[in-house]
């Protein structure tokens, strides 16, 4: 996984809650036994016409979202299953970072890992950024800010260590196989034992 | 004396190889990793890349059941497919099984069945557990007091090497369900009835804790339907304490502890309820009495009416929207819709007793015309049993198809799908835009209720027919 430390990117605006995995990459795609890829389903959907040519009516396919790569989303963003197909495909088309009000707890994680930025804001700074799609910001991950380009700044919360995984570029799996010997205790300490509970 | 616990800290206590710090999350130990064809290839790719083995084979436990054909083999043996995609997806959990030495429940084995569905069904499923599987309904198992949650599949490639998981503890929720559920009105009815209280996004961050006499009074399958959609209101898990119901179903299971085993165990598991005076970061009371037979209306489980009732007058922008993807009018009456297909299965309502109930308001009767209706049992097992009592005939008599164990429309990514435009009811868990099939309208409901709406060919309130079938 690359470092990720700092994103600057215009904003484009999905101002709609609840958008759930399934809207974001349908099921039908999950049969792949690749990570990559996905990118040209996402928002499958909602984002290609009967005749599979893009709808310009969806908010990522009009000219001023092109190159965007931080998606405002409404509250509740990620809801629904654990498929991490959800941030790999956004990832494949081309989105670093997603902001809402609320993010759903495995879609979270799923981001996190994949260096996705995943972040909420409160509820102010959420109303602000829906307003005013298009705008410039400035994702700062070891300060936990973003910048507009009107000198505003909005705070964000991140698992420490999560942002640790971010900046330096790691995965967590080196963490986890660092305690290979605690590991090992319980499991022997459990064995010993038999518990069941 | 300790401060009092509540079942979930003592799960969570219980599981923590290094305790979290400020730093870092704790590392959480994983008892039983289920895992199935979707959502592991990319797991065992990143074990490959890395030359590394699977921890515990023996902890960890493999199904088909997703991508897999409902529709039986055919002469030569092969199988329909929905695409060759998904029979290579299947291949590749089979060969990645055998490589590591994980033990596969595939299309020879006699337990195969939806991953929720049988790991309970083999007493792999055990209170006081932590169990993982790359599937967000792994809540389910929270039913037996374990503490079960649904992981991507970068934690599945974590789980299968260390055994072990970076966990942030989540807070506590507390759904106390007081008084009784009235007769006829189903678990599936109380679930969508809590969803609707707290909300599509009201246990995120938490676990749930689903307590009192209403819950008590429920049966394991009928917990497993409570707890399997506490992903449905956001929550990470949702737990239900074990008692003697739990050691009844558990006891006897093929992976079920026997003997000395099976004293010391249930010894260990009694004392896993909440202590008196646990306090949650949350709590809420359900009035039992108050849920009638519910349906979604909407485009998430949060989004739910008593069918007897008129759909809301639409006040945001949420609402409106998803009552147009509905083709519903503000403040309509539900009951009337007219049903197109009605899919009875899954990992929420695919158990025996489901079936039976479906069974009970079909006995007899036929599926109306122009409906077309699914029944998936959830398991091999399920499905031996069903056919052993004869539900299969009913559902064949009445003109509705008997499938072959698999999740099937919940997920539809097998080939089992609705059109757009249909309107499904389903006993599924999700009403999300496009979840069972692009521009497909998806109402959730009780077995009885999807029974009851195959024979009146519109939504219908299954009370009337339960009734009738009483007298």
């Amino acid at each position: 996984m690359k470092p990720v430390k700092q994103l600057t990117s215009r904003t484009a605006v999905l101002a709609v809650d609840n958008i759930d995995t399934d809207r974001i990459i349908p099921a039908r795609f999950l049969t792949t036994t690749s990570r990559s890829g996905l990118g040209e389903h996402a928002f499958q959907d909602w984002r290609y016409r009967e005749d599979g040519t893009p709808d310009p009516a969806f908010v990522l396919n009009r000219p001023e979202a092109q190159g965007c790569s931080i998606l405002v989303a409404g509250h509740n963003f990620g809801c629904g299953s654990s498929r991490e197909h959800a941030p790999w495909a956004l990832l494949d088309a081309g989105i670093a970072a997603v902001i809402s009000s609320e993010i759903a707890d495995i879609f979270r994680n799923n981001a996190l890992k994949n260096g996705l930025l995943a972040i909420v804001v409160d509820a102010a700074a959420h109303r602000w950024l829906l307003d005013n799609p298009g705008t410039e910001l400035v994702i700062d991950v070891a300060a936990g800010t973003i910048a507009t380009m009107d000198g505003q700044t909005f705070h964000f919360d991140l698992d420490p260590f999560a942002r640790h995984c971010l900046l330096e570029g790691v995965d967590p799996l080196g963490f986890i196989q660092q305690h290979d010997e605690a590991i090992h205790a319980f499991e022997n300490h459990r064995e010993k034992t038999r518990q069941y509970a | 004396m300790n401060a009092p616990r509540t079942l979930f800290e003592k799960v969570w206590d219980a599981h923590q190889v290094v305790a979290q710090s400020a730093e870092h999350p704790a590392i959480l130990y994983i008892d039983l990793h289920l895992i199935h064809e979707v959502t592991s290839p990319q797991a065992f790719a990143e074990l490959r890349a890395r030359d590394l083995k699977v921890r515990r084979p023996e902890r960890t436990l493999a199904t088909l059941d997703h991508s897999t054909p409902t529709l039986p083999a055919n002469a030569q043996g092969q199988r329909p497919y929905v695409t060759p995609a998904a029979e290579a997806q299947v291949h590749t959990l089979e060969t990645n099984c055998a490589e590591f030495g994980i033990t596969l429940h595939g299309w020879d084995s006699d337990a195969r069945g939806i991953v929720h569905v049988m790991g309970p069904e083999l007493g792999a499923t055990q209170p006081g557990m932590t169990i993982v599987c790359g599937d967000s309904h792994t809540a389910t198992h929270g039913a037996f007091g374990a503490l079960a949650f649904g992981i991507g599949t970068t934690e599945v490639g974590h789980v299968l090497a260390t055994q072990c998981l970076l966990q942030s503890k989540p807070k506590t929720f507390a759904i106390h369900v007081d008084g009784q559920l009235r007769p006829g009105v189903s678990a599936k009815d109380l679930i969508l009835h809590i969803i609707g209280q707290i909300g599509v996004d009201g246990g995120t961050g938490h676990v749930l804790e689903y307590r009192g006499q209403a819950i008590r009074a429920l049966s394991m399958e009928e917990r497993m339907t409570v707890c399997n959609m506490s992903i449905e209101a956001g929550a990470r898990a949702g737990l239900i304490a074990p008692d003697e119901t739990t050691l009844a179903w558990l006891k006897g299971r093929p992976m079920a502890p026997t003997g000395d085993a099976w004293d010391k165990a249930v010894a260990q598991w009694q004392t896993l309820a909440s202590d008196p005076g646990a306090v949650y970061d949350r709590e809420v009371h359900v009035d039992a009495g108050a849920v009638r037979p519910t349906v979604s209306y909407g485009t998430h489980p949060g989004m739910v009416t008593a069918i007897g009732e008129h759909l809301p007058e639409a006040v945001d922008d949420s609402q409106r929207d998803a009552l147009a993807y509905m083709h519903f009018q503000p403040g309509q009456a539900i009951a009337g819709t007219r049903v197109d297909v009605v899919f009875v299965g899954s990992c929420t309502n695919g158990r025996l007793s489901d079936l039976r109930a479906a069974a009970a308001v079909l006995r007899g009767r036929q599926v109306a015309r122009g409906v077309r209706m699914l029944v998936v049992p959830g398991s091999e097992a399920v499905r031996r049993d069903a056919e052993a009592e004869g539900l299969h005939q009913v559902f064949l008599d009445a003109g509705a198809e008997w499938r072959q164990p698999g999740c099937s429309m919940c997920i539809a990514m097998n080939g089992d799908i609705g059109q757009a435009g249909q309107l499904v009811v389903s006993t599924s868990n999700r009403n999300f835009q496009g979840r069972q099939g692009k521009g497909v309208r998806t109402v959730l409901a009780s077995p009885a209720t999807a029974a009851a709406s195959a024979v009146a060919g519109r939504v219908a309130d299954p009370t009337d027919y339960l009734t009738e079938v009483a007298a």
